[in-house]
């Protein structure tokens, strides 16, 4: 059974992405006892799904590996994964968490070595790779998971996989009577770091991302360029494996659009902008066309948008794709009207990518307690939420530079309520 | 009409955003546009557009107005609606059409030949006699629009639809005697004769 020592000191941090883990680290290290609940069985969040970062086109799993070692070396910090909040009651200095723990039916005694995956058969789509995958019903989410610790599928519990895992298992990790569980502790101030989720892509009909193999969205493309995706790296179209040279990004995938997201989701444009290098990168010969409205590289980037610019064999056609049709060989046709001079296109592509934007992963009717959220679903900072702020992209549509300072905020905001608290209690 | 012209121009002189907002249907949205494209992409009639739906937003705010209100353009809009289902910022893009091409027939700037036009007119004095639309006698005015020659023509290549809409009782020889109506024609002229006149009253207005 898990046990959280708390009090009304305490901050409880809702969501461990790069700023839910930024938010408890500030805080915890300066001393303050923090609980971070994650739902997934690992930290990091969506940026763990990223190949490299803009603007420096490095790879996140540098920033993550000094975040997951500040995590293990405090002691302040305790992280809950499989977890999520179900109720917070009480006032700012004196709230009740109720945290719904899912069970994982391994325990700390896990190595990593692999051997309950190698015997176990059944096997299911990998969400890590949103389904371009599969996994074994025995997994450890991804290399760099933090915590370092295989799970098992529920859907393999009771069946023959579950006892040949455990048997399997050299260091007795695999616990089949791990039980889902609902604990309550007290803390005093929450921060909410949910994150975002991509828009549904399939919403937007005539783009055809439920009916064409080859519209892929930017999350899925993130997959594809990573060495270690669904691909190998390898930046190929999902119909046929072949090549995918030429390739086009269309803009504001459901951002900046009445019938879908209000918002501009602020960041869809550096991540084409990046994605452009990743298949120039792959192949000489390669064709990339831009669809867009307006580029938003946002403030300092301009120059990474004029460095893409200037690539030769780079396309910026100021439109919104209108309609997506495919011919008989699988190619997805653009098709619409630009703006610089009203000329009717019909391009041929050996892959689209939609540059879908963000919305935030939590609606409101989710939300455990009371909250107030802006038009767009995010987190509003207003008074009236009282101890709970918000830190990172639950807050707007942000990049992991606006994310981390904002959680930076809001640990501290987290800090004054607590410190209010031991000033009274002296 | 074209006194109307005259003094429109005169008071609008340098704005013909403004004109089309005080005076065309829906003409306040036109601003709203952020030239995406999407709407000329969708239209299915797009390649018979001179200006597609898009550019024509661009020319109202370039201050082009003889040459949006002498084109043909909104003249091609068959009310599919594409275009307000996809617009992202929903602007009714098909009411603001048949406003702009109201408004330029209104001026007397509509282009004479322009069938659709030509065909609305007809529709419409056709339907304003008895209420109801007398398709045999629509069909025979539309066939002859361009001479007799021509008009015997049409209503051959035309025939056989004509025979399977009488099949279907969708129109009737009889109506060449008259044909069906409302109860109370006149009732209906007065009342439409009244809208004209508020309607025209309230152009005048703004001259
Ligand atoms: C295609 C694409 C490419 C991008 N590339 C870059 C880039 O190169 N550089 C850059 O700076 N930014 C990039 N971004 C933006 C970046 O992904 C975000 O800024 C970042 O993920 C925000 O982190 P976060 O912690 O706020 O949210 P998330 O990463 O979404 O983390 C939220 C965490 O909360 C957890 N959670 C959700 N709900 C609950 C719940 N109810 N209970 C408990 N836990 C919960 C989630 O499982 C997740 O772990 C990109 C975005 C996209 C779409
Ligand atoms: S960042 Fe670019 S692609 Fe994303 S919504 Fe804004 S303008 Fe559109
Ligand atoms: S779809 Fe709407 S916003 Fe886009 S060009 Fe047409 S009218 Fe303008």
């Amino acid at each position: 059974m898990t046990e959280v020592v708390a009090t009304n000191e305490t901050i409880l941090v809702v969501g461990g992405g790069i700023s839910g883990m930024t938010a408890a680290l500030e805080a915890a290290e300066t001393g303050k006892k923090v609980v971070l609940v994650e739902k997934r069985p690992y930290l990091g969040g969506r940026v763990s799904q990223l190949y490299k970062y803009f603007p420096k086109l490095c790879h996140p799993t540098c920033g993550q590996e000094i975040n997951q070692r500040r995590a293990k070396m405090n002691p302040n910090l305790t992280i809950l994964t499989m977890a999520e909040v179900t109720g917070l009651e009480g006032e700012p200095g004196n709230y009740t968490a109720t945290v719904k723990l899912s069970p994982r039916y391994v325990n700390d005694n896990c190595t990593a070595c692999g051997d309950c995956a190698k015997v176990v058969e059944a096997e299911f789509d990998n969400e890590y790779d949103y389904g371009m995958s599969k996994r074994k019903g025995a997994y450890l989410p991804h290399v760099m998971a933090h915590p370092m610790q295989y799970v098992l599928d529920p859907r393999i519990i009771g069946t023959d996989d579950a006892q040949k895992a455990k048997d399997a298992c050299k260091y007795g990790a695999i616990d089949l009577d791990m039980q889902e569980q609902e604990i309550n502790f007290p803390c005093g101030a929450v921060i909410w770091a949910t994150g975002w989720q991509p828009y549904d892509a399939a919403k937007i009909q005539p783009y055809g991302y439920d009916r064409f193999e080859n519209v892929v969205t930017n999350v899925e493309f993130e997959r594809m360029a990573d060495p270690k995706g669904p691909t190998g790296g390898k930046i190929v179209r999902p119909s046929d494996g072949k090549e995918a040279k030429n390739v086009a990004f269309i803009q504001c995938a459901g951002s900046r659009d009445r019938n879908h997201l209000l918002h501009c989701s602020r960041i869809c444009c550096m991540a084409s902008l990046k994605q452009t290098h990743y298949v120039v990168d792959a192949y000489d010969d390669a064709q990339v066309t831009i669809y867009y409205i307006d580029i938003r590289a946002i403030d300092r980037f301009e120059d990474f948008y004029q460095t893409v610019k200037a690539m030769e064999n780079v396309s910026f056609v100021k439109s919104k794709v209108a309609n997506i049709i495919s011919d008989k060989d699988g190619n997805p046709i653009c098709r619409g009207v630009d703006t610089e001079g009203y000329h009717r296109y019909e391009n041929p592509h050996d892959l689209v990518v939609l540059a879908t934007g963000m919305e935030p992963s939590v609606t409101k009717s989710d939300f455990p307690v009371d909250i107030v959220i802006n038009r767009e679903g995010f987190v509003e900072p207003d008074p009236a939420n009282g101890g709970v702020f918000a830190a990172g992209s639950a807050s707007d549509a942000l990049d992991v530079n606006r994310s981390v300072q904002h959680a930076t905020g809001a640990a501290l905001k987290a800090i004054q309520v607590v410190n209010r608290v031991a000033c009274v209690e002296g | 009409m074209s006194d109307m012209n005259t003094a429109m121009v005169e008071k609008y002189r340098n704005d013909f955003l403004k004109e089309v907002e005080a005076n065309v249907e829906e003409g306040q949205w036109v601003k709203m546009c952020m030239q995406c494209g999407v709407c000329s992409g969708s239209c299915p009639l797009g390649n018979a557009w001179a200006h597609p739906p898009q550019e024509i937003f661009m020319m109202i705010r370039a201050g082009k107005r003889d040459e949006v209100l002498k084109s043909d353009s909104m003249w091609m809009c068959t009310s599919c609606y594409n275009c307000i289902v996809r617009c992202p910022r929903e602007l009714p893009i098909t009411h603001i059409m048949h406003g702009l091409a109201t408004y330029s027939k209104r001026l007397g700037l509509a282009p004479k030949t322009q069938p659709t036009s030509q065909f609305s007119e007809i529709f419409w004095n056709n339907m304003m006699k008895r209420g109801r639309v007398n398709e045999l006698k629509l069909g025979l005015s539309l066939y002859f629009k361009d001479g007799f020659g021509q008009g015997i023509k049409n209503a051959l290549a035309n025939q056989k639809l004509g025979m399977s809409m009488m099949k279907a009782k969708r129109m009737s020889p009889a109506e060449f005697f008259g044909g069906h109506g409302i109860k109370d024609a006149s009732g209906l002229q007065k009342m439409i004769k009244k809208a004209e006149e508020i309607e025209l009253a309230k152009l005048k207005a703004n001259t």
